[in-house]
């Protein structure tokens, strides 16, 4: 008849089979988690950044909102993007079915590999979307180098 | 003094299996408000990239069909940071029997659709005098 000895540390390890059930667990949630596959902001508008060799290109949606209620100013490296989606006027004496476009101020810093030059900075507004555009100044312009054979 | 409200940012939906578009860019829906006043209904759609030109509004038996294709912007240029997903809009309401569908009327500025739906004028409400006798 064998007789098992439970207690024996090789056999046996308790706190061995919880670190794994552990390990397995986060595994399991970091996969549920990284499903995410755009980085949402916290700081209203989301912005995409694009550029090509001659500009930054910023881009925002913000329908409704009129150009005349966005600031933008530009400060070294750093663009800042405000301004405030008014309500429109429904007048009195209306019942809202359902509300879902939010109002309110926003004011966005969006820092940039390189410095700007405030005085080249566009700013365009069409359909809603806001685009600020960029240009790199000279300096960061990749240049060509060419390669001598001796 | 009331605080100042700061807007949130809201995550962009996409819309369902039924929506798909032709061409192989994403299709969100459209956040809108809906509120009625004593003689319509009135929505507004928020669309930003779509021109006035590229909404398409169908209205068939009781179902309206808002969608709206995005004009490719941003061709040929490097993404940096993308927070947002850019892509087509689409959204279906069925209306009431109140609506008078032939009035419906649509406008469109920086990203909004207006509609506004007028209701039948028999479900206008209408005050009733008491006369005395």
């Amino acid at each position: 008849m064998a007789i098992t000895r439970w207690s024996s540390p090789s056999t046996f390890k308790p706190l061995e089979e919880l670190e794994r059930l552990r390990r397995e667990m986060d595994r399991l949630f970091d996969n549920v988690m990284s499903q995410r596959s755009w980085l949402t902001p916290k700081v209203y508008p989301p912005i995409n950044i694009t550029e090509d060799k001659d500009a930054y290109y910023i881009r925002a949606e913000l329908p409704g909102v009129k150009p005349e209620d966005i600031e933008i100013s530009v400060e070294a490296d750093t663009v800042i993007i405000g301004g405030e989606r008014k309500a429109e006027d429904v007048g009195t004496n209306v019942t809202y079915h359902r509300k879902e476009r939010e109002t309110g101020k926003f004011k966005r810093a969006v820092r940039l590999p390189t410095q700007m030059d405030p005085d080249k900075v566009e700013a365009k507004f069409k359909n809603g979307i806001l685009t600020v555009i960029l240009p790199k100044s000279e300096g960061s312009k990749p240049r060509q180098i060419q390669v001598k054979a001796e | 003094m009331a605080a100042e409200k700061e807007l949130q940012v809201k995550e962009k939906q996409q819309a369902q299996q039924q929506a798909e578009s032709t061409r192989d860019i994403p299709v969100y829906i459209p956040d809108v408000d809906i509120y009625e006043t004593q003689d319509a209904l009135v929505m507004l759609v928020d669309m930003p990239g779509v021109a006035p030109q590229d909404v398409n509004i169908d209205l068939k038996d009781d179902t309206l069909t808002i969608r709206g294709t995005v004009s490719d912007y941003g061709l040929g240029e490097t993404p940096v940071l993308m927070e947002y997903g850019v892509g087509d809009y689409f959204r279906e309401f069925t209306l009431g029997h109140y609506i008078d569908q032939s009035k419906i009327e649509a406008t469109m500025k920086d990203g909004v659709l207006k509609l506004v739906l007028p209701k039948v004028d028999r479900a206008k409400a209408r005050k009733i005098e008491v006369k005395a006798e």
